[in-house]
């Protein structure tokens, strides 16, 4: 059973391997793209039913002992983690075969995918920071080339600012774990959460500690080191956009949350946590100021993923048992809900052919239905019951309150408020007003265009990823509760240690 | 030799530092390689320098004796080092191209993602 740790990254590579073979035939690379990514996500939920049933999973590749050969480890989160990375996986690739042209499918668009889903998971399941890191560099160079694929000038320009200060935060994190390799000696994570309350040279761990926090904190977008994110994401073809919204600063909030609740566990954790939540607080502010200022529909997007990274760090600043499982829960619904918005941006723009909410209107008169289909993430975004995203910020601020930090709680509510005041705002200028350019003059001119088949393959995923946020918002308990045992977990490192250290240490 | 690689460390990432913070992108890319070598070497240096003593087990050892040299640090670099060198000649394609399409190498001209529509750039 062990062994079903490898597949979510095995089925991406060799896929991505077997497509490469199939280089003339973009039919094949469709087919296989989804195929693959459904497989993925029957996989992932049979891994989490059986991290549920029986415990953590460990394997040592290559079989050599724990602390000396690379270890991976599915506890809940990080099983959590990989099925919602399958499902987005799923549906981007759905969605792709609707929005992605043939010119861009030529050139290993599919493949590309599939090997940013191998470095996402890989990211999820490994247990040793070196490997860590050589993760997020396959998932950095999938996502680079996603990202300037089609070579138009503005998706050039954002690449700049992605590609630039993403490697700044590599060669931060390789420096890390070389100073943490020269005070430990080891790169296991399990072994490391042994080791490191030992150890002496506590100065040089908190120098350490905060290069790990710049580090992922540069991925996951925290203010102020997140002026990458809004400068790149709305460039590349929409499809692209949505999966990297979904799960691409999701995985660096994973890693904070990884390495200061297992790993670094002591005095350093203490005084990073407290920094988190200093920053925590004007990432949710400026996140959202920056989304209710613009009027293009993906940029407005963008700045809302800063906004809602703001409250996961929050959550995960206060560590008491309940903020994990927020945090934990908060980043599911937002991965599902965001990824859906992008979609649907991307829908309105094939309609109405612009992004730009002021030269826009009109939808909601001949696509009330689409109407509705915003409205599940947007308004769950923005937290108003019964979504998902009411629950997710309700359980984030009881803990706030719980551990009396009532003006972040209050910053928090502010900005719900200004969520779904930038909500309503392309409510009112893409659904309700009319269209500027007059009665019917280019509703849906390019849409009529499109085969029925691709329609299909647009709608499809929206109406998968919203009748998620709804149930995530009917059945809140049974998903709570998976995220509550995480969170148990992860606070309590002796069983992930005990996985994968067996009997020693 | 530690102190004097410790100076190197610093001299490249002084260097890098202010290389990624000039308006040229030739520069920036500069700055960027500068850095993942200071990285490297400071993984090397922070790994302890053992000279000459490779980590074998002695004849008629069952188990290593101390000092040895650490071939763990010598093994990330060298992933680093390719894995760097990939990432680097992408970047450098990337700069080239974006060279090409927009005309200019001065980052401070490359505004207009930033910027709301309408505005004077």
């Amino acid at each position: 059973m062990n062994r079903i740790i490898m597949l979510p990254i095995l089925l991406p590579l060799c896929t991505a391997v077997v497509m490469i073979f199939f280089r003339r035939s973009t039919a094949m690379h469709r087919i296989l793209n989804v195929a693959a990514t459904a497989l993925m996500s029957g996989v992932s939920l049979v891994m989490l039913g059986s991290v549920q049933a029986g415990g953590i999973l460990s394997l040592q590749i290559g079989g050599w002992e724990a602390p000396f050969g690379i270890s991976l480890v599915a506890d809940m989160l990080s099983s959590i983690m990989v099925v919602a990375t399958a499902l987005i996986g799923f549906t981007t690739a759905l969605y792709s075969l609707g929005t992605i042209d043939e010119e861009k499918e030529h050139y290993f668009y599919h493949p590309l995918l599939q090997l940013l889903l191998m470095g996402i998971n890989g990211a999820f399941l490994t247990g040793d920071i070196f490997n860590l890191y050589v993760w997020f560099e396959v998932m950095l160079i999938s996502s680079f080339v996603l990202l300037v694929l089609g070579g138009k000038p503005e998706q050039l320009e954002g690449a700049i600012k992605y590609v630039t200060l993403n490697l700044l935060s590599s060669s931060i994190f390789l420096a890390a774990v070389g100073i943490l390799y020269g005070i430990a000696g080891t790169l296991n994570m399990a072994d490391l959460a042994v080791r490191i309350p030992l150890l002496g040279h506590r100065e040089l761990l908190s120098v350490v500690g905060v290069l790990f926090m710049i580090t992922f904190g540069i991925k996951a977008a925290i203010f102020p080191l997140f002026f990458w994110l809004p400068a790149s994401y709305h460039t590349p073809p929409v499809a692209v956009s949505a999966i990297f919204a979904g799960l691409l600063t999701k995985v660096g909030v994973y890693a904070i949350m990884r390495f200061f609740t297992t790993v670094f566990i002591h005095e350093e954790a203490a005084f990073i946590h407290q920094v988190l939540l200093f920053f925590s607080a004007f990432t949710m502010v400026v996140g959202v100021l920056g989304a209710v200022a613009q009027y293009d529909i993906r940029k407005l997007l963008s700045f809302h993923i800063i906004s809602q990274i703001g409250y996961m760090i929050f959550a995960l600043a206060i560590q008491s048992p309940l903020a994990i499982a927020g945090a934990l829960f908060y980043i599911i619904h937002n991965i599902v809900a965001k990824t859906n918005l992008f979609y649907i941006s991307g829908l309105i723009q094939c309609l109405k052919g612009s992004w730009d909410l002021r030269k826009i209107g009109g939808v909601y008169r001949f696509y009330p239905m689409l109407g509705l289909l915003f409205l599940v993430p947007a308004l769950g975004l923005a937290g108003i019951p019964p979504l998902s995203g009411f629950w997710a910020k309700f359980v984030v601020i009881k803990a706030g309150i719980d551990s009396e930090h009532y003006l972040l709680v209050g910053i928090a509510l502010c900005v719900s408020m200004l969520t779904l005041y930038s909500m309503i705002k392309i409510w009112n200028e893409a659904f309700w007003k009319d269209d500027p350019r007059g009665e019917g003059s280019v509703e849906d001119e390019g849409y009529l265009l499109i085969p029925s088949m691709k329609k299909v393959m647009m709608v499809l995923p929206i109406v998968i990823l919203g009748s998620v946020t709804v149930v995530f918002g009917f059945w809140f308990e049974p998903f709570f509760e998976i995220a509550d045992r995480a969170a148990a977990e992860l606070l309590d490192s002796g069983a992930y240690i005990e996985a994968v250290m067996g009997g020693r240490s | 030799m530690t102190f004097m690689l410790a100076v190197i460390v610093g001299v490249l990432y002084a260097t890098g530092t202010y290389l990624i913070l000039r308006r040229s992108m030739v520069k920036v890319i500069f700055g960027l390689i500068f850095l993942g070598h200071a990285a490297n070497l400071m993984i090397f240096t922070v790994g302890r320098l053992t000279k000459g003593v490779p980590a074998f087990v002695p004849e008629g050892m069952e188990v290593l004796t101390e000092p040895f040299a650490d071939p763990l640090p010598q093994a990330l670099i060298l992933t680093a080092i390719v894995i760097g060198f990939g990432v680097q000649a992408f970047t450098i394609v990337l700069f080239k191209r974006t060279y090409q399409t927009l005309g200019t190498e001065d980052l401070d001209q490359m505004r207009s993602t930033d910027q709301l529509p309408g505005e004077e750039s």
